[in-house]
């Protein structure tokens, strides 16, 4: 298990390495006694926010955030609307490409998997900054692992947490009984030769269609353990091998016999609600709440997991190493942890995203803020939930995608 | 002063797209510094080679672009041959605006919700004569490995757009006279306008066509909807690997951009040489005289399905408005079983800010574009000689490079100047599009104006800017308001372009509709597929209705 201690050993060891940004000392990382000058700093500046703009809730989240630290702290929130991260990494490097190495467009980013690794081993991300915001503290970094540790890649301070992600799966159970659903990967199949072409997921170059299959190999692989490190060809091959054999005798029986996928994750909710599929895979144990209060699914829509948990992931917000208002942006993300926002994200009327925050840690008095509204049936207790999961190493999702490629594109 | 605009213009749009170009053909050929790729090397490519469905994505490529480009071809001229004259014509080109006007993404989106195996086709006869209470689950309509579905979807955007090449072509050439007096020597109407009106439209609706042939090549967002997925199109295929979150995707992408580059060149040659070859023997077809043959019948036959496809596209339209009313549209129902304006209420907030800006990029964009060409064309008609293939080619390239290609080229290119995230910045990425269609929807119209008025009117002593703002410009006001109306369209649409030049500060409404419709259901779609076309819908009406209300005393010009 990662601890604190660890992190700070290992954002100490990155900022010694050069990791980190222009702004301030090069040769130390951040800390908390920078802060107050930190804060003197960011007053007046505008943080250019970039972050997906698919979810309308979302959407009003970050312009609330805006109100409020203009109100507290004088920073204002721009937010960048992006139909997909990467095109704020290819900002940044064609930043970089051009040799603009302070003053970058790009402030702060709502990051995490692939995109984040990719950033931090181009050595495009400010930092390690993390110790030095006062909320800190309130993180958990014990039992929510993937607060420090993003898909088996430490963050090392690089980036902030500030909502929590997990598989469910959704359904319509006024059309589908709950206990008909399958609670395994392994009784999928059976479902769906019973129920030939009412299950789908979206195609495997979307990460939550490689999660699919990540999930799946959680419970197929002969020792989930290898998960957590890069694997080797012989490694790969023994382990996916069962995952493998399961697909080929799920896909036939999948929507348009496994021929054609959804481009993404809503366009399976899509659907759904046309009554093409019956069940589908989504990153949000909030999907079903949100779904009903924004009309796009039934007053009779629900989520299950699957008996042996299913994989959590965090969303993180990062900022560029040119970065313009690196201070701001810090400003921004302490903010995101403090207990009052995080509660509100956590409410499904506003975004229903689990905190990041140890509640055991928070204030007492902040401590009811969490307690789960009343009147919200679609949405899951943390019991119902289950075991959280750990993501595998980033290689395992790109092996992954390669070989399917390679066994099923015609 | 005059002579500086045909510099100053190519200036304008190829700096940018060679700086573009350039940053393409470097990766592609495995140099890209950012992300540590400094050898040369021709693995980028070996790897677009052995990606598993390469040859299948490419003959999808092939295929879809061939069917698509002919099609609308023989559709917007069956079309056009079998109303023109008659008293449907004006209706006619009053129920494509609509199609003109509306984005490709918009069109494919309400295709595909009107002919999937769920859609409004299969609701509207469901259960009653089908018997199915929920979708069949074997029916393939949409995204189908042929690419059929998304060649229809094509075919609704680009027969239009010929068709109403064709119209303004139309205006240049004496096509009644032509057909009376092939009739009095015995052609039938059909006959003669192949034989006679086609030949001379040819030239002027060229270019247009070579357009249609490179969009057809290089979709993306209609594929996205429309076209299969596992493999999809080349196009979809770069564009996918573009947005990849491992970085070193790019160079088998810039390969593949570059691959269809060379697709599209070879795509026109081939047109060019099939134009020759076609040239020679339509001679002797035409000196055979005879009097009637397949076009008696060819013609409406072809105008048939046209007008299905073209309806299918305005039911396609008329869904996504329904849809942005529904609150509730389960299967099977045939209309939605309860109404809200929620969708509407929640999006205009949004709208209204960027919309702003989207008329100011629009307008400014186009109206530079059309001093620009209109100063190229009056130069070049002073100066009596017409511009090499070259000059020509060089103005194809925006349209023919995938735009996700050029535009990382060009916003490292603006960084450098300090120009990314401004207003400036956007306006110029929006011009190097609109430019070549404002081009082409100009330059045949002003080289097929009789030279005589000129030579009239400069006879009758009128210097040479008095001829062109009393004589030349009101007779050709119709073809270039058209042109405007075509500019602000592209330049509405445009949402890579806005994207990479804006820094994604700046947002029009395709950047709303289009960050929004990556998570949102029909009823947003249907409200911001609504309001991208609403503007240049608007712009269309006016470029047809203004020649007929300031011309109302000259039936010619009207």
């Amino acid at each position: 298990m990662i601890t604190r201690r660890d992190t700070l050993r290992l954002a100490a060891a990155a900022g010694a390495s050069g990791l980190v940004g222009p702004v301030f000392a090069q040769a130390r990382p951040i800390t908390a006694a920078d802060w107050p000058a930190i804060v003197a700093k960011a007053k007046g500046q505008t943080v250019y926010w970039n972050a997906w703009a698919g979810d309308e809730r979302t959407n009003s989240f970050i312009a609330w955030v805006g109100q409020e630290v203009s109100k507290a702290y004088g920073v204002t929130i721009n937010h960048v609307r992006l139909r997909d991260t990467a095109e704020a990494v290819t900002r940044v490097v064609a930043e970089k490409q051009a040799g603009r190495e302070s003053g970058g467009s790009v402030d702060l980013i709502w990051i995490n998997g692939p995109n984040f690794l990719a950033m931090k081993q181009q050595k495009l991300l400010y930092g390690p900054y993390v110790e030095a915001l006062p909320n800190w503290a309130f993180v958990d970094t014990t039992k929510k692992r993937s607060n420090i540790v993003d898909f088996t890649v430490p963050v090392e301070g690089f980036a902030t947490p500030w909502r929590m992600a997990q598989v469910v799966f959704l359904y319509d159970s006024a059309r589908t009984p709950a206990a008909s659903l399958p609670r395994s990967v392994p009784a999928m199949i059976a479902w769906a030769k019973a129920n030939p072409g009412r299950l789908t997921h979206p195609t495997i170059r979307n990460f939550l269609g490689s999660t699919f299959l990540k999930q799946a190999l959680y419970e197929l692989a002969p020792n989930p353990e290898i998960l957590d490190a890069a694997p080797d060809d012989a490694g790969f091959a023994a382990t996916t091998a069962p995952l493998w054999a399961w697909y080929d005798e799920l896909r036939p029986h999948l929507w348009r016999q496994g021929r054609e996928f959804p481009e993404t994750g809503p366009a399976q909710r899509q659907l759904l609600v046309d009554g093409e599929i019956d069940f589908y895979i989504s990153f949000s144990p909030a999907e079903a709440a949100t779904g009903i209060a924004n009309r796009q699914l039934p007053e009779s829509a629900r989520v299950f997991v699957l008996e042996r948990g299913t994989i959590g992931n965090t969303s993180f917000v990062a900022i560029p190493y040119n970065a313009a208002n690196a201070e701001a942006a810090m400003v921004v993300s302490n903010f995101l942890l403090e207990p009052a926002t995080q509660a509100r994200a956590q409410d499904p009327r506003n975004m229903g995203n689990f905190t990041v925050l140890d509640l055991d840690k928070v204030p007492a008095a902040s401590r009811a803020l969490f307690a789960r509204p009343d009147g919200v049936p679609a949405l899951p207790t943390n019991a119902e939930l289950g075991a959280v999961l750990p993501e595998p190493h980033p290689a395992w999702m790109t092996r992954i995608t390669t070989e399917w490629e390679k066994r099923y594109v015609r | 002063m005059l002579a500086l605009i045909p510099p100053a213009t190519l200036f304008l749009f190829l700096a940018p797209v060679l700086v573009g170009l350039a940053g393409t053909l470097l990766p592609a050929f495995g140099y890209l510094p950012a992300i540590g790729a400094t050898g040369f090397s021709l693995a980028p490519w070996r790897s677009l080679f052995d990606w598993p469905g390469f040859g299948s994505a490419l003959r999808l490529t092939l295929s879809v672009g061939v069917l698509a480009s002919l099609l609308s071809l023989a559709g917007a001229v069956a079309l056009v041959a079998t109303l023109s004259g008659t008293r449907w014509f004006a209706r006619f080109q009053t129920a494509l605006t609509p199609l003109l006007a509306s984005p490709h993404a918009a069109i494919a989106l309400g295709l595909a919700f009107l002919i999937a195996p769920s859609g409004w086709i299969v609701r509207l006869i469901s259960p009653e004569l089908t018997g199915w209470t929920r979708p069949p689950g074997d029916l393939v309509t949409i995204r189908d490995p042929h690419g059929l579905a998304l060649v229809a979807g094509l075919l609704t955007k680009e027969i239009p757009y010929l068709a109403i090449a064709l119209t303004a072509a139309l205006g240049q050439v004496p096509a009644q006279r032509l057909i009376a007096c092939a009739r009095a020597m015995g052609y039938s109407r059909n006959t003669a306008w192949l034989k006679l009106v086609l030949p001379r439209l040819w030239p002027q609706i060229r270019l247009p066509f070579y357009a249609v042939v490179a969009y057809s090549l290089s979709v993306v967002d209609q594929a996205l909807v429309l076209g299969p997925g596992n493999p999809p199109p080349l196009a979809v295929l770069a564009a996918r690997w573009f947005s990849d979150y491992d970085l070193a995707q790019y160079l088998p992408a810039a390969a593949a951009g570059m691959l269809q580059l060379g697709l599209v060149v070879t795509g026109l040659l081939l047109c060019r040489c099939v134009e020759f070859a076609l040239a020679k023997t339509g001679r002797h077809w035409l000196e055979r005289g005879r009097r009637s043959g397949m076009g008696e019948w060819l013609l409406p036959l072809a105008a048939a399905p046209t007008a299905a496809v073209l309806a299918a596209g305005l039911l396609a339209l008329l869904a996504l408005a329904l849809w942005s009313f529904a609150a509730s549209w389960p299967f099977s129902a045939a209309l939605p079983r309860s109404w809200t304006l929620a969708a509407w209420m929640s999006a205009s907030g949004r709208l209204q800010s960027s919309l702003e800006a989207t008329c100011l990029i629009a307008c400014a964009a186009t109206l530079i574009a059309l001093i620009l060409c209109l100063g190229c064309l009056e130069q070049e008609s002073r100066r009596a000689r017409k511009p090499g293939n070259g000059v020509l080619w060089l103005l194809y390239l925006p349209l023919l490079v995938p735009q996700i290609a050029f535009l990382f080229g060009l916003q490292v290119a603006l960084v450098r100047l300090r120009l990314d995230g401004t207003l400036v910045a956007v306006i110029w990425a929006h011009l190097v599009f609109v430019l070549p269609y404002v081009f082409l929807s100009l330059a045949d119209p002003w080289r097929a104006l009789d030279p005589r008025y000129a030579r009239g009117a400069a006879s009758l002593g009128a210097s040479p800017a008095r001829i062109l703002f009393t004589v030349k410009l009101p007779i050709l006001l119709r073809p270039i308001l058209v042109a405007g109306a075509v500019g602000v369209a592209v330049s509405i649409g445009q949402y890579l372009a806005t994207v990479f030049a804006g820094a994604g500060r700046i947002a029009t409404i395709a950047t709303e509709a289009l960050t929004l419709a990556s998570g949102a259901d029909r009823a947003t779609i249907g409200v911001l597929g609504f309001a991208q076309s609403v503007v240049p819908l608007l712009c269309y009406s006016l470029a047809l209705t203004l020649p007929r209300l300031i011309f109302a005393n000259r039936r010619g010009l009207a």
